[in-house]
């Protein structure tokens, strides 16, 4: 589904964020991403998502070639991922409803679909009664399930979330995280990335982590240090 | 709660205000544009009436026989930068001269008139080089005896309308590169302060294409718009002069042109800015 061989990636003034990092995440995996502050978790994610380009090494994203795919291609790949961040990301101007219903009339989706869409996925993320409160009405967390319902709106094959808990207090993050697990289950990969080590020890997923810009521990390849000298 | 309806509102209020900015703008440098076009336009109209008048005059010898006057009127009238060539007889002379010269039409005598061809130069053959290789051409002839044009008048005529061709050529590019860039730098704004709700657009998915195209409606609405209160002003103008000065105003297909131009311009103020917000990935 996503395969990474041998990324690199430097930004302009910054330097190297990624150096040959491989890793693949499979149909319906969970994995935690890792990693101190600047280690290049964002950017991994940036890469998947194509806000970002590798400088070098292959990045492969649901059949696409990362690397290659232009123009009307990149808006359809994002189509199929579902994004979410630490801070929503939400239309302050629009209702929770609209929020939703936003990404789906984006793709031209038929608007007599879109009402009964964003219903349903307001019941799935808990919020059915709230989809005309503005996002300043809500709480963070409330916030943070519309923007997962929006992220889901197109059925994505998997979610890509950067720190979704990362302005949630511990109650709020544990529903949050809840609901991501109900999402996996119903089949959709999860990949996100944490500073939150205490959630990643609770749980049983897959844990990448990252340090400088390179992998150094992956739970489901006990040695990737050695695999990568090979 | 009032804080969200309050942004809500003014949200909602930033946009109209920005929008009726910027058609005020495109209608000012058209309107200035149109102006000029319009002072160009009656100009050229007097002009032309003016111009018409250069003529060339043949003085023929008193000798010359009907017949080779006849042939070499038609000859001349032949000349691709004539217009017309017609004999001007002794009587018609003399008639003309009487007309001219009222009460003191008894003292002219035939005898003295003498018989001359009067040619008309043809547009696009008016600058003085042209008129004077005519003129030399006719003088050629063994019959003619002088000829006379206004050479100064020609030339007079000639600076003048290089003059304000050119300027009007310098100030019309002007007036559209100014319109441009204020189109450009308005839809920037309305861009820029959409700039996030693009950022979320594009990350859930949608193209480029979709995301331009309400930015390029808008400029081509403001364009169109502001093309239009362009040419409600100039016609307000025009009204106001028009009862002092007559004038002739822009014909129906110059002002729907006035305005598809406007909305041409407005499309290509906002497509560049769009362009190149958009660039970056
Ligand atoms: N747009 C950018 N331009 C230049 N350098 C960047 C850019 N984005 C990230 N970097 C650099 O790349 C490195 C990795 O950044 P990244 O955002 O991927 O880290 P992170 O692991 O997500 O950190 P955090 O946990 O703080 O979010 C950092 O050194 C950062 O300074
Ligand atoms: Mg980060």
């Amino acid at each position: 589904m996503i395969r990474f061989a041998h990324v690199t990636k430097e930004y302009p003034r910054t330097g190297a964020a990624l150096k040959d990092v491989s890793f693949r995440i499979a149909k319906g995996e969970f994995a935690f991403l890792t990693g101190p502050s600047g280690s290049g978790k964002s950017t991994i994610l940036k890469l998947i998502f194509l806000e970002e380009r590798p400088t070098a090494g292959e990045i492969r994203v649901a059949g696409m070639h990362a690397a290659k795919i232009r123009g009307k291609e990149i808006a359809l790949l994002r189509r199929k991922l579902g994004i979410v961040f630490q801070d929503f990301r939400l239309l302050e101007d629009r209702t929770a409803e609209d929020n939703i219903a936003f990404a789906l009339e984006v793709t031209g989706a038929p608007r007599d679909t879109i009402g009964t869409r964003v219903g349903r996925l307001l019941t799935q993320v808990g919020l059915a009664s709230k989809g005309t409160s503005y996002p300043k009405q809500l709480s963070g967390g409330e916030q943070q399930r519309i923007a997962i319902a929006r992220a889901l709106v197109n059925d994505p094959f998997v979610l890509i979330a950067d720190e979704p808990t990362g302005n949630l207090d511990d109650r709020a993050t544990r529903g949050i995280f809840q609901l991501l697990g109900d999402i996996n289950s119903s089949g959709t990969a999860v990949l996100m990335a944490t500073h939150d080590l205490e959630l990643v020890r609770r749980h049983e997923h897959r844990v990448i982590e990252m340090n400088r810009g390179q992998i150094v521990f992956d739970s489901t390849d006990p040695a990737p240090r050695a695999a990568q000298e090979r | 709660m009032r804080l969200t309806l309050r942004e809500a509102v003014m949200s909602f209020a930033r946009a109209p205000l920005l929008s009726a900015l910027s058609i005020m703008m495109i209608a000012f440098s058209l309107y200035s544009f149109g102006l000029f076009g319009l002072v160009a336009l009656n100009f050229r109209q007097r002009f032309g009436a003016v111009e018409e008048r250069i003529e060339i005059e043949a003085f023929v010898d008193d000798s010359t026989n009907v017949e080779t006057l006849a042939n070499a009127v038609s000859e001349i009238a032949r000349f691709p930068e004539v217009a017309r060539a017609l004999p001007v007889t002794k009587d018609e002379a003399l008639e003309r001269a009487r007309r001219d010269m009222g009460e003191f039409k008894d003292v002219f005598d035939a005898s003295f008139l003498p018989a001359s061809i009067k040619v008309q130069v043809r547009e696009g053959f008016r600058d003085p080089a042209t008129v004077q290789r005519v003129a030399d051409r006719i003088a050629a002839y063994a019959f003619v005896d002088d000829v006379r044009y206004g050479a100064e008048f020609v030339e007079r005529l000639h600076d003048i309308r290089n003059v304000a061709t050119g300027t009007g050529i310098v100030l019309g590019i002007a007036f559209a590169a100014v319109a441009i860039i204020i189109i450009a730098a308005t839809i920037r704004i309305t861009v820029l302060a959409r700039a996030r709700e693009i950022s979320i657009m594009r990350l859930v998915g949608a193209t480029n294409g979709f995301v331009r195209r309400p930015f390029l409606l808008e400029g081509l609405a403001t364009g169109v718009l502001g093309g239009g209160l362009a040419l409600l002003l100039l016609w307000l103008s025009f009204a106001l002069i028009g009862r002092y000065i007559p004038l002739v105003f822009l014909e129906r297909p110059m002002a729907i042109g006035g305005i598809a131009f406007g909305g041409m311009i407005g499309l290509l103020g906002s497509a560049l800015s769009v362009w190149r917000h958009l660039r970056r990935i």
